[in-house]
């Protein structure tokens, strides 16, 4: 038995902080959103009582806007660091992502015995993880072009307008749930030792 | 205790001290205070007051994007009637101006054709709401810097605007009320304004949000002190720029 390092401490203090930032964005934006709820099929009015969303618009609009620099400044060192550690190396997709991205997800659901070769992240891993650095990122510039549209014209003209730029934001927040709730539910299938290197850092070896 | 068990408590440890830290803050910096500014908490307000100076800097040169004119008499969106509680009979409706707040500030008693009588500005552009709407709207009316030159007005740090039964009140920063889509409207989409909208006269200011926008103006002052705002004592933004 034993430790082998897995994830750096400035990963593991910009992933956690990320957590309640992009919890706290995510409540305060729908809390925005329930004021003028247009896009058809999201959130019944069950939802909307069952998490006290109901006029709360004022409140939502203060903390978005307040947390929202929380969010991007970590993000905004997360980047910094994923160029300068050399971490996109391990998580940037490479050609044999595309490859063993469906076995991958074959052999997650039990249905192929063999797990591709991988390194420290699996295709899977690096082309979701990607994602979400390109749905970070486009949240909050979709962010910046709904919030300042006049300041920052030409920010929103680049998202084809305000509707469009607030349609993006949107699902944005609607993709990083979806990978939140499949993100979590891996983590709890992988286990202990998986989750304590998110924490602690490294990993143990029983070989 | 092995090295595994050694870094796994202190990590854990570590991280439950700082979720608690975390958490400590978020108390700190939501706590209720007096309550005379809505229901937002005074910490997270002068975010938003710093926010305001961060973005009140540049904009006088920054237009609000200009649009295609939507089709003549197309019923401009509405949201809510508030200050719309009386008719008024544009016959007898003045626009009560005051040079200032003070005892002996300068009165004038404006009627609706003397401001139709000034130079008349038309523009077509998007109509933002805080709900999240937007909408294309055009408009005329009187510039507001060509309203404070055809009557010798004075500038100062804020103008308030009071809908005619009191019931509504913004007021703006100078700057804002100075750039050069700040109108007082008169009419919207080609129509005279129509009551739902703000008739006879209504600001329209799309460098912010609509809630700035007052309906049916009864009254104009202009303060060296920030006059009260009726959204902002409800929890919104005071500056309500975009």
């Amino acid at each position: 038995m034993r430790l082998v390092e897995k994830h750096s401490l400035s990963l593991r203090i910009v992933h956690w902080l990320n957590v309640p930032f992009l919890c706290l964005m995510i409540w305060s934006g729908i809390l925005i959103y329930w004021a003028n709820d247009e896009y058809p099929g999201f959130f019944p009015d069950w939802f909307y009582s069952a998490f006290h969303i109901n006029n709360r618009l004022a409140e939502g609009m203060a903390v978005h806007f307040a947390v929202g620099w929380l969010f991007a400044l970590n993000g905004f060192v997360y980047l910094l660091w994923f160029f300068i550690s050399g971490h996109w190396r391990e998580l940037l997709p490479t050609t044999s992502t595309f490859r063993y991205a469906w076995p991958t997800v074959m052999h997650d659901l039990g249905l192929h015995p063999v797990a591709p070769p991988q390194g420290k992240f699996n295709a899977m891993q690096r082309l979701v993880y990607t994602s979400v650095i390109v749905l970070c990122v486009l949240g909050v510039l979709s962010g910046f072009a709904i919030y300042k549209p006049v300041q920052l014209g030409w920010l929103t003209a680049c998202f084809g307008g305000y509707r469009a730029a607030r349609f993006m934001h949107f699902l944005v927040m609607i993709s990083l749930s979806g990978i939140v709730v499949l993100h979590v539910l891996q983590v709890v299938r992988a286990g202990w030792n998986n989750f304590r290197a998110m924490i602690a850092g490294f990993e143990v070896d029983d070989e | 205790m092995s090295e595994g068990r050694r870094r796994t408590l202190l990590s854990f440890s570590v991280f439950a001290l700082g979720a608690g830290i975390l958490f400590a803050a978020w108390c700190w910096w939501t706590a209720p205070g007096g309550g005379e500014e809505g229901d937002i908490p005074p910490r997270l307000r002068q975010v938003l007051e710093w926010n305001s100076r961060l973005w009140a800097s540049p904009p006088s040169h920054r237009l609000s994007v200009l649009k295609p004119e939507p089709p003549a008499g197309k019923i401009p969106r509405t949201n809510g009637d508030l200050g719309l509680k009386n008719v008024v009979d544009v016959n007898l409706w003045r626009l009560e101006v005051y040079s200032d707040d003070s005892a002996d500030a300068r009165h004038l008693q404006l009627s609706l054709a003397e401001l139709r009588a000034l130079p008349r500005t038309t523009f077509s552009t998007e109509f933002r709401c805080v709900e999240g709407w937007s909408e294309d709207m055009s408009f005329a009316g009187i510039k507001f810097t060509d309203f404070m030159k055809a009557y010798g007005l004075q500038s100062k740090k804020y103008v308030a605007l009071v809908s005619v039964d009191g019931e509504y009140y913004v007021s703006i920063d100078m700057e804002s009320m100075e750039h050069e889509q700040t109108l007082l409207a008169y009419e919207m989409n080609g129509k005279p304004l129509l009551h739902q909208n703000g008739a006879p006269l209504r600001l329209v200011i799309p460098i912010k949000y609509g809630i700035k926008n007052l309906k049916q103006i009864g009254k104009i002052y202009f303060s060296d002190t920030r006059p009260p705002d009726y959204w902002a004592e409800q929890g919104y933004d005071w500056f309500a720029g975009l």
